[in-house]
């Protein structure tokens, strides 16, 4: 993955007005920002997402040009083909295991099927070992389950590019460091491009490649594990 | 005695029924804008929405008057293009209806729409799914009951729509009169007995639809 950012937003809050002003390039496939809360990571994130509209600048993921102000371009979120996982996982509280994960699948108006019957789906089903709990609803799972599903939910759709907001904050310490170990194998495995945001070192120190060390909005630091 | 009664309570079901049909449409996009947008004057717009609800509804049946009658901008313009008349129409009565009744579809969509996360909406537009989808998939599943309590409540507002009806539409037998305004008539004509009637109706109505909306509020579970 080679991705490219160089944007500038100004955020508000009440009388505190933010400034994020970040610029970096990276390459290979795992990439780590690191930074204390508050620093901008999320919004960093979520504009290469397409979640938020940077004010100027340019974002590029493996050679395509997501975001250019001056260009005038702004891929939307919908076309961007980049998975996402949220800190608090954001799965479906209303679909079940299985409609979650066939969730990008299915695309026009109407959510997947109850009982579905999709090869990717099993698939992901099986390799994170969720076929026991296919029918239960987000709230009737485990932490490490609901993260899998996260998981699932965003890989079933080969994006191009998984972006992780803070994916062990929610854990308790002994699951943090299994869910770590096992991001780690699925990387390796699948061979994805990863950009993976966390304030907590163990998560920098674990998964290695590029890491980039975030104050105020700015990159301050760069190093390679 | 009953059949004047049952005519009665048809044309309220009728005229209820329309207004909160247009309140539903009207209110969910209403709805979703002020839960959703950002934008200048959100705040005024919602409150001068809100006024039907705090202001008599004889002071809104003068407004309606002003507005679709003959003489108004409204009135006058159908009546001169379309050759419609509204005034003393049971549709005059629907508007008059879904008015009043506005308020209570539009709180309760707002409200519900505000309790949808709206990471829940992100996560569904990064895995390609266009807007309209995410409405339909996301957002509407999760806000339904405590639109559809909001909406339950609009229609008993309506079923007992007095003041701003009697204004615009009248009191015409068969045609314009509701139950409520049928009470009102029974009453001042001293004949008890269909006074009685209509009122239980109009009570069993009432209690009816708000038992139904208490059952839907927010706050049950949703496998309950």
């Amino acid at each position: 993955m080679s991705i490219h950012v160089d944007i500038a937003s100004t955020l508000r809050a009440g009388a505190r007005t933010f400034r994020l002003q970040t610029r970096f390039e990276a390459r290979g496939q795992r990439v780590v920002i690191y930074g204390a809360s508050g620093a901008g990571k999320s919004q960093m994130l979520k504009a290469i997402a397409g979640l938020t509209r940077p004010d100027a600048g340019r974002i590029e993921l493996s050679g395509r040009v997501l975001f250019d102000r001056a260009a005038g371009v702004d891929v939307s979120p919908q076309r961007r083909k980049v998975g996402y996982l949220f800190q608090d996982y954001a799965l479906f509280p209303h679909l079940n295991v299985r409609q979650n994960i066939a969730f990008g699948l299915q695309r026009g108006w109407r959510n997947p099927p109850r009982r579905g019957d999709s090869d990717a789906v099993n698939y992901w089903l099986q390799a994170f070992e969720l076929d026991a709990v296919a029918q239960q609803l987000p709230e009737q799972l485990s932490g490490g389950q609901r993260q899998r599903v996260a998981l699932a939910r965003a890989l079933v759709a080969e994006p191009a590019a998984l972006l992780l907001d803070e994916p062990f904050a929610a854990l308790d310490p002994a699951l943090r460091v299994r869910m770590r170990a096992e991001l780690d194998a699925l990387q390796r495995r699948l061979d994805i491009p990863m950009l993976l945001i966390t304030h907590d070192p163990e998560d920098a120190a674990t998964f290695g490649g590029q890491v980039l060390t975030m104050a105020d909005g700015a990159i301050v630091e760069e190093r390679f594990l | 005695m009953t059949e004047p009664a049952l005519t009665a309570l048809g044309l309220s079901l009728k005229v209820a029924l329309w207004a909160t049909g247009i309140d539903l449409v009207l209110g969910m996009a209403v709805g979703y804008l002020l839960a959703r947008g950002r934008f200048p004057g959100r705040e005024l717009l919602d409150a001068l929405l809100t006024l039907p609800m705090v202001m008599p509804p004889t002071v809104l049946g003068y407004y309606l008057l002003v507005v679709i009658g003959r003489n108004g901008p409204l009135g006058a313009w159908l009546h001169d293009t379309l050759g419609i008349n509204l005034i003393f129409t049971w549709q005059a009565a629907v508007i008059a209806a879904a008015v009043v009744a506005f308020p209570l579809v539009l709180k309760g969509a707002r409200a519900a729409f505000e309790t949808v996360d709206v990471q829940l909406e992100q996560a569904a537009r990064v895995l390609g799914v266009s807007e309209f989808g995410v409405f339909l998939r996301v957002t509407l599943p999760l806000a339904w009951r405590g639109i559809l309590a909001g909406t339950l409540l609009a229609f008993a507002r309506s079923m007992g729509e007095f003041g701003a009806t009697l204004m615009v539409a009248g009191s015409i037998p068969g045609k314009t009169q509701t139950l409520s305004i049928a009470v009102y008539e029974a009453v001042q004509a001293g004949q008890d007995d269909t006074a009685n009637l209509l009122v239980l109706i109009t009570s069993a109505t009432c209690v009816l639809v708000l038992v139904l909306a208490s059952r839907l509020a927010p706050g049950r579970s949703v496998s309950a």
